[in-house]
C-alpha cells in the first residue's frame, strides 16, 4: 500500500470540499519545513512531514520498535534520493513516501504504514481511507500489534 | 558434561610483580581445562602494578593508575593472590614453602619471581633519614611526603640522585617535579653509559641540564653526611674532595636480584647474583622455575620487563605440554622523563664485528642520533637516539633486518623523512613489553573486526604497558584499516566526507549559519540526516549565540533538543531544573516538589545532584517550565551535548577536612560553561580536599583543592569505560584554574570527534596529556587567545533557553498536541503506581487493565 503501487486520480474540488474522503488536517504553512507534526485521523495518531521541497507525506506516528507514539519527532533527511525519518527513540530509518524500513539497527525490519497526502489551495488533505481500497487502517492495526 | 573437575595441580608463583602477573594471566588465558591452581604470593600489600610506570605516580598519587592488566584475573576462582605475605623457606624435598605467618603450602610447580631490590651502595650514611631508593610505590610515597615536608620550611629544598642510569634520571624527574633542586650523581663517564654512547650522553646531559637539573659525571660518592643540627641527611662528599649539601638524597645505582629463597635453598646462583635458569626458565630443580630479573638467564640478569614478560610466557607454555624457549633478550629502552626523548635499541655499542655506524648530532639542537649497521650497511643492528626518538617505534622492529632505501633518511630531523611502520614484516614486534607482533595487530582488524585503535589495544594488549609503541601501532592499524575498506574515513555520514572536527574548522573559517548553506557548501547534496543534522546543530550552538529553535536550526535538532527535556522510553519527557553544584535553597525544593505534584511526575535525584521529573508529556512541557521559571529555575540542558553539572562536596565552608570553597568554585564553574554546546555531554566536579568526596576524578574536568590552591585533572570518566582524570596542572589560582578550563573545554570543542567524549579524545589528540598541555597551557598551537575570545563570547551570550522559548509564541507552537485538534491530549500513555509514584506500564500491565493511572491527564489543574 503506497502511492507507486496505488496510483490514485487527482482529487477534484467537490471531493476534498465533501471531507468524506480527503481530511483537511491543516495549512501548509502550519508544518515546519522537514519536521513532523501529529494529525488525529478518524482517532488514529498520524505523522506528518512538510519536506523541504513543500511536498508532504504520512506515516503512522506509532514507533513500531518501541510501541511509542513518536515517528513526527523524528528527525527528516534524505537517503540518496529517498525522503527519510528517522526514529527518534531507537534510530531506525524509514523511507516517507512507502514507510519502508531502511535501517533496522539490528532488528527485524517493521515498516510502517502511510497516508496518502494532498495539498490543495494551501491546506493539507490526509487520505482518511489510507488510501485506495482503504487497506491503511487494517495496515496500522497490523503493524501497531506487532509492536 | 560438567566443567568442574578439580584441579589436578598447583602452582605456587613467589613475588607479585609485572611478571609474576603476567605469568598467570598467560597461563589462565592458555588452560582452559583448569588443569592448574595458582597461588602467588606478594610481599607488597597490594596487587601486581605498573612499576615501569612508577615516576607517573608523582602526577597521579593514585595507585590504582598503575594497575595492570584485567583486573578480573584476581577474581578468577583458579587464582589466589596473597598480599603482604613474603615467603621465607623452601623445602625442596618436600616441595613446600613456608609464608611468613609460618603458614606451609604444598606446591607442584614453584616459580620464583620476587625480581630486584634497589642495591644500597656501601656508602657510609647510606642509611640516613632522608636517604631513599626508588623501587616501589611505597618508596615513591616516603620520597614525596619527605619533600613535601622539607618544603613546607619554605627554603628550596635540594635534592640529589646518586646513579646517572634510567632510574635515576626518572627520579631525578620526579624531584624536579617535586619543586626540589636536583643533581644527578654519575659515577661513569656519561649519562645511561649502559644504553648510550658518550656522544649520546653528552648531548643527554645537555637536555638534562636544560630542565634546570645539574649533572656531575665520573663522581664517586665517598660519604654521605648527616646534618648537625637534625641528624637527617645533609651533605654529599665525593672522593674528588667536592661537596654539595642536600635535603635529600636518592638512591638509583642499580638493582640486585632478591634470590636469597634460592640461596637458602641451595639452588645454583650467578656470579653477580640471580637464580641460574636454562633457556626453558628451569632451575636445576626440575619443579622449580624463575622468571623476570631475579633470574640469571644466558648467564645474567636483565633488568627490563619485556625480557621478563618472555620468560612468562616460556613458563606458561612448558607448564601446557609446550616445547617454548627463551628467545633472547630484547634489551631496546626508552627513558620515560617528560620532554627528554631519549631511546636505544639492539647493538646500541656496536660491538658486533665490522659494525658500521651512522650518525648525526646536532649540538644546537640537543639531538644526537645512531644507526647500528652491518659491515654491508643494509641490515640494522641496532641504535641510539637522544633529543629526537620519533624514529625509535618504528625502526626497533626492524633490528636484525634489512633497511629500505638509504639508512641516513631514518636519522634527518623529524618530519623531514618518512617514519618506518606500516610496511613493517608481519612477524615483527612491535611491542616488545606484551610481545605483540606486526600481524597480529593486522589480524586484530582482518579477523577479530576491530575498528579503532582503542578496540586493538584491547584485543592484542600492544601499547598497553610502556606505551612507546603507540605511534606505530596506530600506523598500522589506520594502514590496515583503510586496506580493508574499513570505514577510516572519519566522514560523518553520506552527505559530508568531512570529520566533526574539520566541520567545525569549515564553519569557523566560512562564517555559514544555516544548514542548507553549510551542506551547499561543505556537502555532498542531499538534505542530511539524523547523524550529520544534529552535529551541526551542535557545532553551530557552539560557535553562535542562536537559541537552538532558532529558525531552520529547530530542524536539525535532535528530539530532546527540539523539545528541551529528555525523551523517556514510553515517549514522554523527563525535565531536569538546573542545580548549579548541587546547592539549592529549600524554597527550590518546594518549588519542584510543587511542579512535580501537580503535574503527577516521578522524582528522582540524579548521579549530578539534581532532581529529574518523568512522565510529562511534550505538550505539558511549556505549562512546566512556566512554573518552574517563575520559581527561578532555568534549563539544566540534561537534553543536550553540552555541560551537564558540576558535582561538587560540601568544601570548606562546613566541612572539617575541607581546603577550599568548593561549592563556590562549583557554581562559578556551572554558571560559566552552563549551555556550551559540545562533542558530547561535558561533565565537572571540584572537592574540596584530597578525599575527593565529589569523585571529581571521574569527570571530564575534575578540580581538587590543595591548601595552596586547586589541581585540575581532566579526561576522566564514568560509564561504561571508567577512567580515572589525569592530572593537568597543579596549584592553580582560581583565574588560572578558569582560564585553564576554558581553553581545555574550547580546544576539546574544537577537534573532538562526533559524540566523542572527552576520555578517548585525549587518546587520540595529538601527544595525548602532553600535548594538550602545551596547547592550553604553554600555548605551543599559539591559538590560546582565540579558545580565550570563544568562550568569553560563549559567556556573554548565554541565554535560558527555557524561558526565550516561553517568551515566544512562535517556538510554542511545536509543543501542541494534534495539528488538527489542539485540544485533545494524547492518550497512548498507561501507568501504573510503584512506592508511591507513578511508572510506564508495561505491555502486560496494559492488557491486563491494571493501569492506575491514565497518563499523566489526571494533575488537578486550577
Amino acid at each position: 500500500m503506497t502511492l507507486d503501487a496505488a496510483p490514485h486520480a487527482l482529487p477534484d474540488a467537490d471531493l476534498l470540499a465533501s471531507g468524506d474522503r480527503w481530511l483537511p488536517v491543516c495549512a501548509l504553512t502550519d508544518l515546519a519545513p522537514e519536521r513532523g507534526a501529529v494529525a488525529l485521523v478518524d482517532g488514529v495518531q498520524v505523522a506528518v512531514f512538510r519536506l523541504a521541497d513543500d511536498t508532504v507525506h504520512a506515516v503512522q506516528q506509532l514507533d513500531p520498535f518501541s510501541g511509542a507514539y513518536v515517528m513526527a519527532r523524528g528527525i527528516v533527511g534524505t537517503r540518496g534520493e529517498v525522503p527519510t525519518v528517522a526514529s527518534p527513540m531507537y534510530k531506525q530509518v524509514f523511507d516517507l513516501r512507502t514507510g519502508r524500513c531502511l535501517e533496522t539497527v539490528g532488528r527485524e525490519p517493521v515498516n510502517l504504514s502511510t497516508w496518502p497526502v494532498w495539498v490543495s489551495g494551501g491546506t493539507v488533505y490526509v487520505d482518511r481511507t489510507g488510501g485506495a481500497g482503504g487497506a491503511a487502517a487494517g495496515d496500522t492495526a497490523d503493524v501497531a500489534g506487532a509492536a | 558434561m560438567a566443567q568442574t573437575l578439580a584441579p589436578s595441580k598447583h602452582m605456587v608463583v613467589v613475588g607479585g610483580g609485572m611478571v609474576a602477573q603476567r605469568l598467570v594471566e598467560a597461563l589462565r588465558s592458555r588452560d582452559t581445562a583448569n588443569t592448574w591452581r595458582v597461588t602467588i604470593f606478594a610481599e607488597e600489600p597490594r596487587s601486581p602494578y605498573d612499576r615501569v610506570a612508577l615516576t607517573s605516580y608523582f602526577s597521579a598519587r593514585d595507585p590504582e593508575d598503575l594497575s595492570l592488566g584485567d583486573p578480573a584475573l584476581w577474581d578468577d576462582p583458579q587464582v589466589t593472590l596473597i598480599k603482604d605475605c613474603k615467603i621465607d623457606s623452601i623445602d625442596r624435598a618436600a616441595q613446600q614453602v613456608t609464608d611468613r605467618l609460618g603458614r606451609v603450602w604444598d606446591y607442584d610447580e614453584l616459580v620464583l619471581a620476587t625480581g630486584s631490590d634497589a642495591a644500597v651502595p656501601p656508602i657510609p650514611g647510606a642509611d640516613l633519614p632522608g636517604v631513599f631508593v626508588y623501587r616501589t610505590i611505597d618508596d615513591v610515597a616516603a620520597l614525596r611526603g619527605w619533600v613535601e615536608e622539607r618544603r613546607r620550611s619554605g627554603k628550596p629544598v635540594r635534592g640529589a640522585v646518586i646513579g646517572g642510569g634510567l632510574l635515576g634520571l626518572e627520579a631525578a624527574g620526579a624531584l624536579k617535579a617535586l619543586d626540589a633542586q636536583a643533581t644527578v650523581i654519575q659515577f661513569g663517564t656519561h649519562l645511561m653509559n649502559a644504553q648510550i654512547d658518550l656522544g649520546g650522553g653528552e648531548a643527554l646531559k645537555r637536555l638534562i641540564n636544560a630542565m634546570g637539573i645539574a649533572v656531575r659525571v665520573s663522581t664517586g660518592t665517598k660519604e654521605i653526611r648527616a646534618s648537625r643540627r637534625s641528624g637527617y641527611v645533609g651533605r654529599l662528599d665525593f672522593t674528588d674532595g667536592g661537596r654539595l649539601d642536600v635535603d635529600v638524597v636518592v638512591l638509583a645505582t642499580g638493582v640486585r636480584p632478591r634470590d636469597e629463597l634460592a640461596r637458602a635453598a641451595e639452588l645454583p646462583v650467578g656470579e653477580r647474583g640471580g637464580v641460574v635458569v636454562d633457556l626453558s626458565c628451569h632451575t636445576e630443580d626440575p619443579r622449580i622455575w624463575a622468571v623476570g630479573e631475579v633470574a640469571c638467564i644466558e648467564g645474567q640478569c636483565i633488568g627490563l620487563v619485556a625480557p621478563g614478560y618472555a620468560m612468562a610466557e616460556v613458563v606458561a607454555d612448558r607448564l601446557l605440554g609446550g616445547e617454548a624457549t627463551f628467545p633472547g633478550a630484547d634489551t631496546a629502552t626508552k627513558l620515560k622523563l617528560q620532554g627528554v626523548d631519549v631511546a636505544s635499541f639492539g647493538d646500541a655499542f656496536a660491538r658486533t664485528e665490522g659494525a658500521m655506524e651512522l650518525v648525526y648530532a646536532d649540538p644546537v639542537a640537543g639531538v644526537y642520533k645512531k644507526l647500528v649497521l652491518s659491515d654491508d650497511a643494509r641490515t640494522l643492528l641496532g641504535g641510539v637516539f637522544v633529543g629526537d626518538a620519533s624514529a625509535f617505534a618504528g625502526l626497533r622492529p626492524l633490528t636484525g633486518r634489512e633497511l629500505t632505501g638509504d639508512p641516513g633518511a631514518y636519522l634527518l630531523p623529524e618530519g623531514s623523512a618518512p617514519s618506518p611502520g606500516a610496511d613493517l614484516p608481519d612477524d615483527a614486534n612491535v611491542c616488545s613489553c606484551n610481545n605483540v607482533t606486526a600481524g597480529t595487530i593486522r589480524n586484530a582488524i582482518t579477523a577479530h573486526g576491530c575498528t579503532d585503535l582503542p578496540s586493538v589495544k584491547a584485543c592484542t594488549k600492544a601499547g598497553t604497558s610502556c606505551g612507546s609503541c603507540l605511534p606505530l601501532v596506530k600506523k598500522i592499524v589506520t594502514t590496515e584499516l583503510e586496506k580493508s575498506g574499513v570505514e577510516v574515513s572519519k566522514a560523518l555520514c553520506e552527505h559530508f566526507d568531512l570529520s566533526r572536527a574539520q566541520l567545525f574548522g569549515a564553519v569557523r573559517v566560512t562564517g555559514l549559519r544555516t544548514f542548507s548553506e553549510i551542506i551547499a557548501r561543505h556537502g555532498r547534496g542531499g538534505r542530511g540526516c539524523d547523524i550529520c543534522k544534529p552535529v551541526i546543530a551542535n557545532i553551530l550552538g557552539s560557535t553562535g549565540p542562536e537559541h537552538v529553535l532558532a529558525g531552520e536550526m529547530a530542524a536539525l535538532q535532535d528530539t530532546n533538543d527540539h523539545v528541551m527535556a529528555n525523551m523517556q522510553k514510553d515517549g514522554s519527557y523527563s525535565v531536569v531544573p538546573r542545580i548549579a553544584g548541587g546547592e539549592i535553597t529549600p524554597e527550590g525544593l518546594i518549588a519542584i516538589g510543587a511542579v512535580a505534584k501537580e503535574f503527577g511526575l516521578y522524582t528522582k535525584i540524579t548521579g549530578g545532584q539534581r532532581i529529574d521529573m518523568f512522565g510529562a508529556r511534550m505538550d505539558q512541557l511549556p505549562a512546566i517550565w512556566t512554573k518552574l521559571v517563575d520559581a527561578g529555575f532555568e534549563s539544566g540542558q540534561a537534553y543536550g551535548k553540552s555541560l551537564r553539572t558540576v558535582k561538587s562536596c560540601v568544601g570548606s565552608t562546613w566541612c572539617r577536612f575541607g581546603v577550599q570553597d568548593s561549592v563556590g568554585l562549583a557554581i562559578e564553574l556551572e554558571n560559566r560553561y552552563r549551555g556550551l554546546r559540545s562533542p558530547h555531554k561535558i561533565k565537572l566536579g571540584v572537592s574540596g580536599c584530597a578525599r575527593e568526596c565529589a569523585e571529581a576524578r571521574g569527570k571530564d574536568v575534575g578540580v581538587i583543592a590543595t591548601d595552596k590552591g586547586w589541581n585540575v585533572y581532566v579526561g576522566g570518566n564514568g560509564g561504561f569505560t571508567p577512567r580515572h582524570a589525569q592530572l593537568l596542572a597543579e596549584d592553580l589560582d582560581t583565574e588560572a584554574l578558569v582560564r585553564t578550563i576554558d581553553r581545555y573545554l574550547m580546544y576539546y570543542v574544537r577537534t573532538a570527534d562526533r559524540l566523542q567524549r572527552t576520555a578517548p579524545w585525549m587518546e587520540e589528540v595529538e601527544g595525548g596529556l602532553e600535548g594538550v598541555r602545551q596547547v592550553v597551557i604553554e600555548d605551543s598551537l599559539g591559538i590560546c587567545a582565540d579558545l580565550d575570545a570563544a568562550m568569553a563570547s560563549h559567556v556573554d551570550t548565554y541565554q535560558d533557553e527555557w524561558k526565550a522559548t516561553l517568551d515566544d509564541p512562535e517556538k510554542l507552537r511545536r509543543f501542541g498536541s494534534f495539528i488538527n485538534a489542539p485540544e485533545e491530549t494524547d492518550s497512548s500513555f498507561a501507568y501504573v503506581s510503584e512506592r508511591g509514584q507513578p511508572r510506564p506500564a508495561t505491555q502486560a500491565e496494559r492488557e491486563s487493565g491494571t493501569v492506575l493511572i491514565a497518563g499523566t491527564t489526571l494533575e488537578v489543574r486550577s
